[in-house]
């Protein structure tokens, strides 16, 4: 075309990458590639292959991972283990300088490459995903250095079997590997089946810098492959990023294993525009968020809700921005949006599209060429319960619906079973900041979007998964507290009978349970017998699962606890203990009851006030952090309570256990459903007196007695608890983790007497950790 | 299914006057078209930082690129030592911009390549029509006591109406800064709208001195205001202040002018100016120009450059495009 020619036009012209030095690596390896493992490449075995979807090429041949290849690089990874873990910091900081350093030395390549096989435009590979996949392993090189000093008292898991996605395959193997390193783990990692080139690019970057053999095995292959790890039972700690679907068969895989776990699930993230918006900064950032990596984003805003006011302008806005986003060729440097990653997700999109669009909503559209490609799509005429509303479509589609008032948006936003992220676009601080705290996500974008960092934790609330990645808290994914060993006998199954062994001297006392503030009867009408050691010493009501749901019912109404100050609960929790010891003597004797020696009975007591006071002192104090991050950003890691928690008890130290868990609990802002010990429920039942005088308010704690694994199971189907603790039997645990997949609450299993409740173990900041999940706001600044 | 399908522009106005015929008329000071409008530094930043990368231009298609920035190119000298030998050098770099071996080498020999406008101070004004004469490049002054406007009224009056008896087609006026921070939109649309009036029949191009300005509220308050009260062109900078065109200011100025024509159906021009000058930045504007506003604000009579560098840098790009090789710029003619 003459020069003349494009001065008419003045469009754009071809701008290609060039691919060849990636394409001759590839051509390189056209027998296939086999795994890496402890520190070689196997030979290929049985190999599928893999499409360039943005031509349907194949540019290669990949082994189809078997459970012999999973053998060997998990007893790969567990032969390297110890001597990694038994390195200084430093010296696994400089290997992990040398993995930052190596990657942008070879940044290009991994970025054609990352195109190449993904399909996401080169802009994103080379500005984007490459770049901050160098940031995170400087940013875990500093981690390994440090960790020792700045994160005491844990120690690596050991081996961890890592399971990562195809939308950011690179970046995403990255957020595993860095911190698990860091932290002295080794690693058995699957990349996607559907891209899995840069991984193994990545393996020749780990032997290049002469990393020891075994710290990094690589298995590539399916679902299935990726079952054979995560079920592998020489896996310590188990990490997946994916769908919300698979991520809850893998908790359901490895309920009662003692394995860590760690998600990184779905979302359909709201993006709230307000009155007061820059609305071509929110337009722009929807492009930022939906149109990102062809919308294939976890994170992504894909729902927006606009304020009425201004909804005609922004929906203007948008669609003319549309207008100019260009979908094609992935290597060319034009291109904002590239190939969906495969004909398979290609045909879910348009599936989703298509029955939204039968329910009535309409559909504005940019273009997109003929093959595996989508189009940019705004849908407006769209009600919550459209399937387009509540589903993850993954795909380049975004929803519009209007609100009114800033409830009305909170209220919306919520609306979904996820919470990974939200953006809010407003110039007024005080509204950020206040629909900051009260929308229900991980990482929370005010005026910006999908802005991310190794320096900030990410990661989601609800079925969006838990655990974080990146930051001080995405360190603690890949440490654990060294956790107690034992376990005492399961308790005697329940008499709900007359006992006919008489009762002590004094007037007969009723235990009820507690729900709401309130005493109440047992929904069952039965009671059972509390046995001491010279027979019965009273009853307590058997509990169901009518009262459960009661429990939490009222405990859900009990929001307004997690939203008073750290000094309010920490008072609340001063005058606990006040309460408590003026009752001192009493629960000293009640303890004695059940069998306790006289002066045990008064050190569990005096343990118990002091819980009291510590978590107390910890209320306003247990807080987060500014991360360092971006220029001119304010990133705020808060954390938060989970909600609701259900707390089941262990059965020894029937007082010192119920508040030891109860308390930091509660002095975080959640609200709690205790099931007490089963065996001597009564020392909680008597503590209702004390919640009730010290200004607890109603709801804050419930407490129900009777059959514990019962209840606990009542407890972790409920879709309203969003954390549960379990110390008991080892069935009981894996019933918790394997029901606890239905929401995917955050569990905490323990055995029964593994843990000394008068001592050390018996209170800290691990607790703390626990009960929180870490909020992260990103703030950028500048007038 | 019910899909709709916009093309790109189909949120701005059909223009109701094209710039050869018609002039931006103006209108009252309307507060509630800039009152409240929000802009949001990080994000207006991030637009930017990032449009670099997402649009590229390459080979045949950059050398069209960067003939058409000569094209937009308002050829500019604007120094106290400014003399009628040196506005007659500027002018014959404005008549030829480029070598007629590089002009052949393109296969452009025959469309007449020329600058947009030569700019001067008023005095140069008489010296640089001389110099131009028939070759249709117009002549801008800037006058209103520039740089920084503050001689009293009506002699920034008497200067713009001198500057076109002596022959400038395009004038170029600097506000009074401290009616924007004062947030006196009544009186800067009075200076204005005056100023508008003694152009006459000149184009205007209203400077908004943006690094004094500061914040970006302001930029977008201060190009309303300007446009209210009839500037043809919006204008980013003197060149003399510490900061000159950025792309930020830019990109807010360019979506007022884009809030104005769709209010009132009028097209208005834009011009950066001040500190541009590489080759690579003239292609950066044209594509800040495309993707936020479209092909029309690729022609000089929307979008110009107010540059006196930037000509020589484009020069060398494009004689490495003719020929291959890496050029000098003292094989080139000095302007």
């Amino acid at each position: 075309m003459s020069i003349q020619e494009i001065l008419k036009t003045m469009e754009y012209g071809p701008a290609p990458e060039d691919a060849s030095i990636a394409r001759g690596w590839l051509d390189a390896h056209a027998g296939g590639f086999g795994h890496f493992i402890d520190g070689a490449f196997t030979a290929p075995g049985t190999t599928f292959d893999v499409q360039n979807p943005a031509t349907g090429e194949v540019i290669a041949k990949v082994t189809q991972g078997s459970a012999a290849d999973v053998e060997a690089a998990v007893a790969a990874a567990r032969k390297a283990q110890g001597p990694w873990a038994a390195l200084s910091g430093h010296e696994r900081a400089r290997y992990l300088y040398a993995i930052a350093r190596h990657v942008q030395q070879h940044a290009r390549f991994l970025a054609v490459l990352e195109t190449i096989d993904n399909g996401k435009p080169i802009r994103e590979t080379r500005d984007i995903d490459v770049p901050l996949v160098a940031r995170h392993f400087y940013h875990h090189a500093g981690w390994a250095e440090i960790a020792e000093d700045e994160l005491p008292g844990t120690e690596p898991w050991g081996v961890c079997g890592q399971v990562i996605p195809w939308n950011f395959p690179l970046l995403m193997l990255a957020w595993k590997i860095a911190p698990a390193l860091a932290a002295g783990n080794t690693v058995v990692l699957k990349p996607a089946e559907y891209t899995p080139l840069t991984a193994l690019a990545f393996a020749g970057i780990c032997a290049e810098v002469g990393l020891p053999a075994g710290v990094v095995n690589l298995v590539t292959g399916d679902g299935e492959t990726g079952a054979a790890i995560t079920g592998h039972e020489g896996i310590d700690k188990v990490a997946f990023t994916g769908s919300t679907e698979v991520g809850k068969s893998i908790r359901r895989q490895i309920a009662g294993s003692g394995k860590g776990l760690t998600l990184e699930l779905g979302g359909k993230s709201p993006y709230l525009v307000f009155a007061d918006a820059d609305l071509d900064g929110a337009v722009e950032g929807v492009v930022d968020a939906i149109f990102f990596n062809q919308g294939q984003v976890c994170c992504a805003g894909a729902r927006i809700l606009v304020a009425e006011a201004v909804a005609e302008r922004f929906e203007a806005l948008l669609r003319a921005r549309m207008a100019t986003l260009r979908v094609g060729d992935p290597l060319d440097k034009s291109t904002d949006m590239g190939a969906i990653v495969h004909p398979v997700q290609l045909a879910r999109i348009r599936d989703l599209v298509a029955k939204g669009a039968a329910e009535g909503a309409v559909l504005h559209q940019g273009s997109a060429p003929e093959g595996c490609f989508y189009p940019p799509t705004l849908v407006t005429n769209v009600e919550p319960a459209s399937v387009l509303s509540t589903e993850e479509i993954f795909g380049p589609v975004v929803t519009m619906t209007t609100f009114r008032t800033p409830s009305d948006a909170v209220d919306l936003a919520n609306n979904t079973r996820y919470g990974l992220a939200a953006s809010i676009w407003s110039e007024n601080v005080n509204l950020c900041l206040d629909i900051g705290a009260q929308v229900k996500a991980g990482v929370v974008w005010i005026n910006c979007t999908n802005v991310l960092d190794a320096g900030a934790g990410f990661g989601g609330y609800r079925e969006s998964g838990f655990g974080r990645e990146g930051g001080r808290e995405g360190m603690m994914a890949y440490l654990r507290h060294r956790a107690p060993k034992g376990r005492a006998p399961d308790p005697a199954a329940l008499q709900a009978v007359p006992h006919g062994g008489g009762t002590g001297a004094g007037i007969d006392r009723t235990a009820k349970l507690y729900v709401g503030g309130k005493q109440a009867r047992p929904d069952s009408g039965y009671s059972y017998a509390v046995e001491g050691p010279n027979g019965p010493v009273g009853l307590v009501g058997l509990g169901n699962r009518k009262d459960i749901r009661n429990a939490v019912e009222a405990a859900g109404k009990a929001g307004g606890w997690g939203r008073a100050t750290g000094h309010n609960r920490a008072q609340v929790l001063y005058y606990l203990g006040e309460n408590l010891s003026a009752r001192a003597a009493e629960f000293a004797e009640r303890l004695a009851s059940f069998g306790s020696e006289g002066k045990d009975a008064q050190t569990e007591v005096e343990t118990a006030i002091r819980r009291c006071f510590w978590y107390a002192a910890q209320a306003d104090k247990f807080d987060g952090a500014v991360h360092q991050t971006k220029s001119a950003h304010v990133t705020l890691a808060m954390p938060e309570p989970l909600g609701v928690m259900g707390v089941v008890c262990p059965t020894v130290r029937p007082l010192l256990g119920f508040v030891s868990l109860v308390l930091p609990a509660i002095a975080m802002g959640n609200s709690v459903v205790a099931v007490p010990s089963q065996a001597h429920p009564l020392a909680a039942t008597d503590f209702y007196q004390v919640l009730e005088t010290s200004d607890v308010p109603g709801g804050v704690v419930n407490i129900v007695t009777g059959p514990r694994d019962d209840l606990a199971k009542t407890l972790a189907q409920h879709d309203g608890v969003a954390g549960m603790w379990y110390v008991g039997g080892g069935e009981g645990a894996a019933m918790v983790e394997r029901e606890s997949a239905g929401n995917l609450k955050q569990t905490w299993v323990e055995a029964d007497g593994a843990r000394d409740w008068t001592g050390r173990e018996g209170y800290g900041r691990g607790f703390l950790h626990r009960a929180t999940q870490v909020k992260n706001i990103w703030v950028p600044y500048g007038e | 299914m019910n899909v709709k399908h916009d093309e790109q522009g189909h949120a701005l106005p059909a223009t109701l006057a094209t710039r050869a015929s018609g002039r931006n008329r103006g209108m009252a000071l309307d507060l509630s078209m800039f009152e409240g409008h929000a802009v949001n530094r990080s994000a207006t930043e991030r637009r930017t930082a990032t449009l670099g990368g997402r649009r590229s231009v390459k080979k045949a298609h950059q050398a069209a690129w960067l003939v058409n920035a000569i094209r937009l190119v308002d050829l500019t000298t604007l120094s106290g030592d400014d003399t009628a030998g040196k506005v007659r050098r500027l002018c014959a770099k404005a008549r030829r911009p480029l070598a007629d071996r590089i002009v052949e080498g393109l296969g452009i020999a025959d469309m007449g390549l020329t600058v947009g406008a030569v700019c001067v101070y008023p005095t140069m004004v008489p010296h640089a029509v001389e110099a131009l004469d028939g070759s249709g490049i117009p002549v801008a002054s800037v006058a209103t006591g520039f740089p920084a406007g503050l001689m009293p009224l009506d002699l920034r009056l008497r200067e713009i109406e001198w500057a076109v008896a002596q022959g400038a087609d395009e004038i170029d006026i600097v506000i009074t800064r401290e009616h924007v921070l004062r947030q006196d939109w009544q009186a800067l649309h009075n200076e204005i709208r005056a100023m508008r009036e003694a152009c006459g029949e000149a184009h205007m191009k209203a400077i908004l001195a943006t690094g004094d300005l500061q914040t970006l509220r302001n930029v977008y308050a201060a190009s309303m205001v300007a446009m209210q009260a009839g500037a043809d062109f919006i204008k980013t900078s003197t060149g003399k202040e510490g900061v000159n065109a950025t792309l930020p200011v830019s990109l807010v100025m360019i979506r007022a002018l884009r809030d104005y024509g769709a209010a009132t159906g009028t097209r208005i021009g834009f011009k950066p100016a001040g500190g541009m000058k590489q080759a690579k930045e003239a292609l950066g504007w044209q594509i800040l120009m495309k993707e936020e506003l479209g092909r029309p604000w690729l022609e000089p009579d929307l979008f110009r450059f107010g540059a006196s560098s930037m000509l020589g840098d484009i020069e060398r790009q494009l004689e490495h495009h003719v020929t291959g090789r890496y050029a000098a710029s003292h094989r080139h003619a000095a302007s």
